[in-house]
Formats: structure tokens, sequence, C-alpha cells
């Protein structure tokens, strides 16, 4: 299932060029290497996420971007401005459900989450998705539960060979630089709280 | 698109550019407002910084040799960094806090851990020299510390790590209920500063991580955070993260103390170095202490709490007014208060939610004052305006978040550049902040500076918080890996900051203090030199008469009686470093000489017009020789 997850540099770029708007009037392609912002400009565009390093080994952010099969989870974390946590020293685990799992949800969830007045819902679901952590998919069977990144708990459960985060399905794991993606097979929704 | 264009960037960029340099310039020759002393982590030392300008004055070697200055290398300051396990010379600095009296900054010492072997150390604030390090037997990781009581009566030690106590041949496994965490409680002399340990605590084995004296109404309380309670010996990223609450250990310091004073606790032997430098002989030595007296927490009733407080909180911070203790869950996105009211009424009403070692555990809702939810993730550590607003820095989404105690609402966030730890508001962590600036100590620095190389200096953030907002106006690079840093207003320091020592008062055994005075003594295969330096040229300058074989100290005292002229002391083949010897001081090298030939020695600190007039030559003769001892200077 490996096959699911296609890292291309491409990907990457595009994004940044995307992301940068007028990157070819700019001097300097690395955005944050620039002056002080002012405290009225944007600073969406700045910090750790928009640093180019083809040397380093990619980060969790850089393996879901280059991934043609997460563009809606990629779309989501740039409308909940997650990028800059997804690129810290963490570690982090990230489960990374694939287009089809979001295709899944019923009709118009996504596009509703993705609207700037539920910024905060969004954001809640995606930290649902991260632990502060980086356990192979084999060592996660020694686990119960996991504390998320929303400050929930999310259960942990093994079928045979199979490990299930929340009910999704671990489909795929691809090692990151700062610690690693589980593809997984379904949406995981965070309980209400 | 998620910026504005080109042109319209860089202009807004500019406007702001010109305000925040008017902020953080400090034109050439004008002087800093707050000085800012900052841990070099693993450089085992404090650097001096001024602000707002990011300045770097003076790095103090504290833990670690520092060849710049022959500390840790010359045979006064050897001694300084003895310890139990024979000579250390590096450490892991960590939190440097400033005396204090009634809960303000005075500006007479700065104490500072060293986490490896654990060490409390304390500098003094007109030298700016280490004058004293005690080691702190029965601890290990000595993390939560070095955190001060608002009269200076403690310097407050605690481990990171729980061990055997007395250290002791047992197996790792059977760490559940047999280790200890010794939460330890120096004195600070009121005079002289000098530290003795009052009493250890012998607390339950889990990892106390970070700590802050009560204050005000709350002075005669200090706080530690734990995590570990589940007592895991592996794997603590997963077993250390098992249970939703971990403890604020709550400890009535004053109820203790006066326990002690009548007679209560249990001495056991120990073994810890208790080295002191004296300024008046130049000199450090080292008293290994052989004895400390425990305590054992349930033997006294009403002296010790646990507040539960969710998910391995690491800082642990209170406010100036002493009401708010709070708890920063580092796995968490919120911020737990505690109120210090709640927490006597919950006492005194008794309202328990069980035990720990026989240790009370206070309901959660009881003492709970509130909860700050920012939205940040990986709550670190909390500073304060002393304006009713609070700090709290965010490792994960790298950013500051200022909020406002009571309300709990958040005002401001400002990201950092990245991974931020510590935050610092000179006297942000008293009874008196000076709430202008905050300094974020950065973990990561990427992109920051020009690039160095796989490392690079970590990055410092300096915001003006004098508005509502937060205003980024400066970044600096820092020495080490700073993790906590203390401020205070320039004019505390700068007014008694010693120039020179006299001459007429150094009572070091081997000083020269008279133009005549030198001279070169035998005794068997031991030489002793004594030298004195002066513009431009050593007394004696020509020594013959030494072998190979012999072990010759060369006492070297500084004539100059002016500032900033400090002369340098350095001979071929030397196997320790060069000294810098301050105007009035004296030091001691030791050159063991291998080779037979005319050896020179130099000035290694530029002094004069004639600093390369500045040498000698010292002959040095087989080991059979007859050659008589003589000096001479000029003949």
């Amino acid at each position: 299932m490996k096959s699911t997850i296609k890292l291309t540099a491409l990907g990457f770029a595009l994004l940044l060029a995307l992301s940068m708007g007028c990157k070819e009037k700019s001097q300097n392609t690395t955005t944050a290497a620039e002056p002080e912002e002012s405290t009225t400009v944007v600073e969406s565009n700045k910090g750790q996420a928009f640093i180019e390093d083809d040397g380093s080994t990619p980060n969790v952010l850089q393996i879901a971007i280059g991934s043609e099969d997460h563009t809606t989870l990629v779309a989501a974390v740039q409308a909940a401005s997650l990028e800059n946590a997804l690129v810290n020293a963490g570690p982090l685990m990230v489960f990374a459900p694939t287009n089809a799992a979001f295709d899944a949800l019923p009709e118009g969830t996504v596009e509703d989450l993705l609207k700037p007045e539920n910024k905060d819902a969004l954001a809640n679901i995606l930290k649902y998705h991260v632990t502060p952590g980086n356990y192979s998919k084999d060592f996660l069977k020694k686990f119960k539960k996991l504390g998320q990144a929303n400050n929930q708990n999310v259960p942990v459960d093994v079928k045979g060979e199979d490990v299930f985060i929340g009910g999704a399905k671990i489909i795929g794991s691809v090692p990151a630089g700062n610690g690693i993606v589980h593809v997984v097979d379904k949406v995981i929704l965070p309980p209400s709280q | 698109m998620l910026i504005s264009c080109g042109q319209q960037n860089q202009s807004s960029n500019g406007a702001l550019s010109s305000s925040a340099a008017e902020k953080v310039y400090v034109a050439p020759g004008e002087q800093d407002e707050y000085y800012a002393f900052l841990s070099g982590g693993y450089s085992g030392n404090l650097t001096v910084y001024g602000l707002p300008s990011g300045r770097m004055f003076k790095e103090i070697p504290v833990f670690s040799q520092f060849p710049t200055s022959g500390y840790g290398y010359s045979e006064e300051t050897k001694p300084m960094l003895n310890t139990s396990h024979g000579f250390v010379p590096w450490d892991d600095a960590h939190h440097p806090d400033i005396s204090q009296t009634n809960g303000e900054l005075d500006g007479r010492w700065i104490f500072i851990n060293g986490n490896n072997t654990p060490r409390i150390a304390r500098i003094s604030l007109s030298t700016f020299e280490t004058e004293e390090i005690i080691e702190v037997p029965n601890s290990a990781g000595n993390h939560s510390s070095s955190f001060i009581t608002e009269n200076t009566e403690y310097v407050v030690a605690g481990t990171r790590f729980a061990v055997p106590v007395p250290q002791r041949d047992m197996p790792i496994n059977e760490y559940k209920g047999n280790f200890k965490g010794a939460l330890t409680f120096i004195s600070v002399a009121p005079e002289t500063g000098e530290m003795d340990i009052k009493f250890q605590l012998l607390m339950p084995g889990f990892n106390y991580d970070l700590s802050h004296p009560g204050r005000g109404k709350s002075h005669g309380w200090f706080f530690f955070t734990t995590y570990n309670t589940e007592e895991a010996n592996s794997l603590l990223e997963v077993n250390a993260s098992q249970n939703d609450k971990d403890f604020i250990a709550a400890i009535n310091w004053k109820k203790i103390e006066e326990y002690v004073n009548n007679g209560g606790g249990t001495k056991i032997p120990a073994n810890y170095a208790h080295n002191v430098y004296e300024e008046e002989t130049h000199t450090g030595t080292t008293t290994m202490k052989k004895e400390v007296l425990t305590v054992d927490p349930t033997k006294v009733p009403g002296a010790v709490y646990f507040l539960p407080t969710p998910k391995s909180p690491h800082g642990c911070d209170v406010d100036p007014t002493g009401e708010y203790i709070i708890g920063n869950g580092k796995l968490s996105a919120d911020l737990t208060v505690h109120s210090f009211d709640k927490m006597l009424a919950a006492i005194e009403s008794e309202k328990f939610d069980g035990e720990a070692y026989g240790i009370p555990i206070l309901k959660f809702e009881d003492i709970m004052a509130g909860q700050v939810k920012s939205g940040g993730l990986g709550p670190l550590h909390t500073e304060f305006d002393g304006k009713g607003n609070a700090y709290t820095t965010f490792f994960i989404s790298s950013e500051v978040v200022k909020w406002k105690l009571g309300t709990w609402e958040v005002i401001d966030r400002k990201p950092t550049y990245y991974s931020v730890g510590h935050l610092m508001i000179p006297g942000g962590n008293s009874r008196k902040p000076f709430g202008k600036y905050v300094v974020a100590m950065n973990k990561i620095t990427k992109d920051r500076y020009l690039p160095t190389g796989p490392e690079m200096e970590h990055s410092a953030q300096l915001y003006d918080i004098s508005g509502d907002k937060m205003e980024l106006i400066y970044d600096f690079p820092t020495h080490g890996e700073p993790h906590y840093a203390a401020g205070c207003p320039a004019e505390l320091l700068a007014p008694k900051s010693k120039k020179i020592y006299r001459l007429d008062e150094n009572k070091h055994p081997y000083a020269v203090t008279t133009a005549d005075g030198s001279k070169v003594v035998r005794d068997g295969n031991e030489v002793h030199v004594y030298m004195s330096m002066i513009r431009s040229h050593f007394t004696p300058d020509n020594i013959e008469g030494i072998k190979v074989g012999d072990k010759v100290y060369f006492h070297i005292t500084n004539h100059e009686q002016d500032f900033d002229v400090p002369h340098g002391f350095t001979i071929l083949g030397q196997n320790t470093s060069e000294l810098l010897i301050m105007p009035g001081q004296t030091k001691t090298s030791v050159w063991e000489p291998k080779q037979v030939g005319v050896w020179p020695f130099y000035c290694t600190d530029f002094c004069s017009a004639l600093h390369q007039e500045m040498q000698g030559y010292v002959r040095v003769s087989p080991a059979n020789s007859n050659i008589e001892l003589k000096w001479s200077l000029g003949e």
C-alpha cells in the first residue's frame, strides 16, 4: 500500500510558488529570511514551513504535500494555518486520511469545514490526527490510547496485523525528518467535548 | 494568495524597520537599559547581554573550564570544579535566578544550576565571577533548580531523575516505590551569600521538572511540577504519559524549616563538595562534606500536598501576587492555573482525593482557578509583566501568547523563530517585573542568520511588550543553548561593578605586592616563581636553573591599579591554558617542562604600546645539571 505515497519535490515547489504568490518579483525566494515583518502584514507565509531545504529528510508536511493522494488534507492544513506546527522539531506522528477518506464524509462536510468561519473546528479535527511522538505501526500495538494535539485521547485497536486509530486503519507509513506519517483510510472525528 | 505582493510588502517592512530599529538602537558610546543573563546550557557557563541591543558583554565561566581567562586551569580556580566524582570540568547550566529582597531583585548574586553532576553556583554581581559551587548529593539531573525564595533565604534544587537514596547497587526495574526524588533547600547566608544544605525532602520517585517559589501571600511555599508519576524506568515517552494528570507538589518549606530547627529530620552519610572562592586570597578551596539532613514528608503533617495538573506539566510559574500557580502542560494545548487561596481552603477543609505515598492529593476542581485555552500547542513556560498579564511560550506552535490573569482571555499571540523554550521578562519571576521587553529563547535557528554549517547558535527574539500587542523588534544569536535567563535594570548593577582588585588588600599567599618582592624558590623538584607584571614587563623576565622534570608554579600578580588593564601570561609548551590576570589579582599556572632549551613566555593581552616587548625567557637544563637557580630583570 506504500504506493499511495509518492513524494515529489515538484509538488512542494509548486505549493511554495502558490503560497508566495509573487515569487518571481521577489529577489529572495525564501520569504522567511526577509527582514522582520510588520505586525500588520499577514504572517501566514512565515516560519519553518517556508524554509527551502533540499538536504534534509522531508518533514511530515512536505510528505503530505508531495502525495497526490492527500491533496484534500493539505488544503485543510493550509485553511487551518497549521503548516508551521507540522514542521516543528516534534517529534510528530500524523495520521493522514487519503482523499478517498475525505470523500467518504457526508456530502458538503469538507466544503463546510474549509470555510473561514469554521477554521477552529477544522483545526480541532486536524489536531486530533496528530500525536507528539514517533512510533512505527508495530510499536503502536503497545498502546491502548494516544494523547492527541487537540488535547483529547484517541483509542488504539489491534486486529491481527492491522492497527486502527480511532477506527481508522493504518494502510501505509512513511518516516519523516521530524516524525512519521501513517496513511489512514478514514477521517478520525474527535468525540464531542 | 497568502501574502501581498512584493512592492507593497517592501514598503511596509521599511516603515516598520525604522521604528523597530529606533527601539533597539543603542548609539555608539551609549549603554543599554537592562542586563540580561542567559544560561549557556551545554557551554556550562553564563553569558551577559544588554537589552535592547542584544550585544553580548561577557561570558562568565561557571561549570566549564574556560581557557580565555584560565578558569578551571589556574591553581586557584581548579578547586571550583571538584566534586565527589573528582574534577568535573563541564556541566549543563540551566536556570539563572537573581537574588531578591522582599520579592524584588536586589542584584547581589545570581545563582545557576548544573544539571548533569548536580551543583548550584553563586556568582557575584559586583565582580561577575563564580564565587561558590556546592554539589547536591542524592540528586540526579538537577533540573527544577536554581530558584530562590523572596528574601534569598534558600536556593532550591530539585532532582529530575529519581534515584536510590543513598545510592546503592540495585536492579533498575525495582525503581517503583524504591527510588526517591530529593528536593534540596540550600540556605544562603544573608551577608556573605555562602550556601549550606539545610535539608533534603525525600519525595516519592517522580521526576521533578521545574519549580518556583510562592511570593507575597504564598511566600513560605514552593511549587514543583512533576512528570512520570507512573514511575516508569524505561521508554518514558510512552510510559510516563499514561496518567491524564501528574502533580504540582506544593511544599510548605517554612513548616519544614521549623521542624528541622526543632531537631526534626534524619542525618544520613553523604559525600559532596563545597567549593568557595575568596576574593581576598583570589583562591578557591574545596571542603568535602560528609552528612546531609533528610526529611520524610509524611513526618511533617500539613507540609506537602499534591495538586493534580494535566499532561506532564513542564514549567511551574507563580504570578507576582502569589495567587496563581501555573502548570504548563507540555503535551496539552491548555494551561492549568491553580489558586493559592483555593488550595489553602481545600487543605483547611481536608477535602482530599486520596493520597500518594502518604501525601494528600487535593481535588483538581477545588483548587483550579481557570484554564487558558489558547489554541497553541506545547506550552512550556510563563512570565509576567506586573500589569496583570502573563506571557507563555508554545514550543510546537512556535509562539508567545499573551493572556490576562483572572479572565484567562488571550490578548495577543506572536510567532517565534523557531520552537521557543523559555522566555524572560526582566524581574518577570519576581514580585516586581519590569514589563518592557520579553526575550524569547528559541531552540531552532535554521534560516535566521547566515548559515554556518550544520551547527548554528540558537536564536533569541526581543519583543516590545509596552503596548497591548507585542511587537517583534529584534533577533540576535546566543551562545551555547540558553535555557532560561534573568534580567534586571542596568542601574541595579552598573554603579557597583568592581573596577580593580586593590593590591593592598591582596591576601594571596604567593602574591608579590611590591616591585622588589619577586623571587624564585626551589623545594625539591617544585619551583615557585613569585612574579609580578606591569606595563610593559614581567619581574623577573630571565629565569635559569629550571630542570626537565621540575614542576614550575608561576604565581603572577598584576601590579596595575587601573580599570580594564589585565595582563595575560603563557609559556611555550604550557599544558593548561593562558592566565588572564585582573589588576591587583594573583593567579597561578603550573608548567612542567619536558624539553631542554630556552623557552619564551609573553603577555597575551594587548596591554600597552609596548605589549610586544612584554616577554621573557626560562632556561631549562637537563635533569642532572648543576645550573644554579637565578632570576633577573634588566641585567
